[in-house]
């Protein structure tokens, strides 16, 4: 009879093999990034326009462009996405309604990001006449990201604990009182993780604001929310694509700086998460 | 007037609750209204078993076929990658590693799901396609093969995450029962484990290939790009996904090629309507 024990070590070595094979290239992928890509940052990369048609000078334009895309994105997505989770978490109920709900942010969660961008083409764009401008970027990029906002931010309600909500309605608070000065106090560090989450994904994304705001090539600032705008991830996209002879440093230094924005959002929505973790009490 | 002021509030709160609906519609009515008009051209039966992609010759020859099969070759091949090692990773994660290498663990896999996928194509670019064309002794190392192994990464966090979630909520008293039972710990994952979180495992396994279908940024930067029937999983090819975020920009609105592309759009809308709601009655199965 075989012995178990060692089917089991077999077994057991795959199943590591399998978990490094995971972790060590994203680990090698950071790694290239910051070691070639580091040493090529300097406040003149980072605060200058681009020039010689993108194969000098800086990402300004692009930092700035993403900046805005984000903000505008984060802007319709918070209220909407957070009032949603406060009907899913205090008013559904369990019924049919609710579940097509769930299922439509699933659904939302679950569309292609470049079938985001043709939606946006259509109805931004093209429909409502916003032309290829920041506010349809943005407008695209909150609806992509409402579905992370929404199911975080209804963690963070369903999480208050229940005995919070029946004490302040048996002190004769209303409903939307009890929400209001309870219930969401006590879930802004879950919101807010969830915020940052959104916010990463947005500066992260290139294909929703393909055809809906990005610019191949601007070296000025947007004047207005009805502007074109450059943004990182379309640059770096083109930078090491469409454009031949790039300095393999721009690239890098691209690439390690979309990197570090997205890394850092995840970071800081990771260290909030765990010290509310701790100093949670109930 | 505080009645009224609630009152409006709470009706708020109901229309944002039935945003997520009312965008899903949004976005599939608007897919509907600029896609539809290609079907005045091209029967539904040739645009999804047209064999020849020329959107812009004369007259345009508007068969998705080659695109669907390097979509399906592509998808196929990250996914014979991803799901052993995903749900492999998966179960250590969930059964074997000890608690502090757990949390080390669940971060980097975190972290591979927060690489923006422009990034990861540019480093596919510059490290898998080079390293693929010279394994392999090919003209280029651009190839369905490379999409493939790049994608498996981007499927990855999401099969380990949920297959996961899954393990982790198998009762306790299952694994305490087996064990007791004189079962190894792996005769336990094997038999009782694994089982109790199949359904699970089924969704994580759906969701992720979902992704890969979807996704555009990577796929179009390492596979080549070619919109031909691909004849091998060594050769270039395009997706779905890539011909859009390749062909919108010149397509010139209201032509023939800016509805193809918008009916691609309804493909695709529709692939992973379908994938994600399948999934989710599996995940509903379980509870």
């Amino acid at each position: 009879m075989k012995n178990p024990y060692r089917t089991q070590n077999i077994a057991f070595f795959f199943l590591l093999l399998a978990t490094l094979l995971i972790v060590i290239p994203v680990g090698l992928v950071v790694v290239v990034i910051i070691q070639k890509g580091l040493p090529a940052i300097n406040w003149q990369f980072l605060s200058d326009m681009p020039r010689q048609g993108m194969r000098a000078g800086g990402i300004f334009p692009a930092i700035v462009g993403t900046f805005y895309l984000v903000t505008g994105a984060i802007l319709f997505a918070l209220p909407i996405g957070l009032l949603a989770a406060v009907y899913l978490s205090e008013y559904a109920r369990d019924n049919l309604l609710t579940r097509v709900i769930k299922l439509a942010i699933v659904n939302l969660a679950g569309v292609p990001s470049v079938v985001y961008g043709l939606f946006g083409l259509a109805l931004f764009v093209i429909f409502l006449k916003f032309g290829a401008s920041i506010i349809a970027g943005s407008l695209t990029l909150g609806i992509m990201i409402l579905p992370v906002i929404i199911t975080t931010s209804r963690e963070a309600l369903e999480s208050v604990p229940q005995s919070f909500r029946e004490v302040s309605l048996s002190l004769g608070a209303s409903k939307w009182q009890t929400i209001r000065h309870i219930v969401l106090p006590n879930a802004i560090p879950g919101i807010l993780t969830g915020t940052i989450l959104g916010l990463g994904r947005a500066a992260g994304e290139t294909a929703p604001i393909l055809f809906t705001v990005a610019a191949f090539y601007l070296p000025r600032l947007p004047k207005s929310i009805f502007d074109q705008a450059m943004a990182l991830p379309y640059h770096l996209y083109v930078i090491s694509t469409q454009v031949p002879n790039v300095d393999e440093k721009i690239r890098y230094a691209t690439a390690f700086v979309l990197l570090a924005l997205v890394l850092f959002m995840n970071l800081v929505a990771i260290i909030i998460r765990t010290k509310f973790r701790k100093r949670k009490k109930w | 007037m505080r009645k009224l002021k609630e009152f409006i509030i709470e009706k708020l709160i109901l229309i944002c609750g039935l945003a997520s609906i009312f965008f899903v519609v949004l976005i599939f009515l608007f897919l509907l209204k600029e896609g539809l008009a290609v079907f005045k051209i091209v029967s539904p039966f040739k645009f999804i078993f047209g064999k020849s992609w020329y959107p812009i010759s004369e007259p345009a020859q508007l068969g998705i076929l080659p695109l669907i099969l390097g979509s399906l070759l592509v998808t196929f091949g990250a996914a014979i990658i991803s799901i052993p090692i995903g749900v492999g990773c998966a179960i250590y994660i969930a059964e074997i590693a000890p608690l502090k290498i757990k949390e080390t663990l669940k971060a980097g896999v975190e972290l591979l799901a927060a690489i923006p996928s422009v990034v990861l194509g540019f480093v596919g670019m510059v490290t898998l396609v080079p390293l693929v064309k010279n394994v392999f002794h090919l003209p280029t190392g651009l190839t369905a093969l490379s999409g493939s192994i790049m994608l498996a990464f981007m499927a990855m966090p999401t099969i380990v995450s949920i297959a996961e979630d899954a393990l982790y909520s198998v009762p306790k008293t299952y694994r305490e029962g087996a064990l007791a039972l004189g079962a190894t710990h792996w005769q336990t994952i094997w038999r009782v484990m694994l089982p109790a979180a199949s359904s699970g495992i089924l969704a994580a396994i759906m969701l992720g290939i979902g992704r890969v279908i979807g996704e555009t940024m990577a796929v179009m930067m390492i596979t080549g790009n070619a919109a031909v029937i691909p004849k091998s999983i060594f050769a270039p090819v395009r997706t779905l996904t890539a011909t859009i975020a390749a062909e919108m920009g010149e397509a010139v609105v209201g032509s023939e090629h800016y509805f193809a592309l918008f009916a691609i759009g309804i493909v695709l809308f529709i692939s992973s309507f379908a994938i994600n709601v399948t999934a989710d009655l599996f995940l509903h199965k379980r509870q």
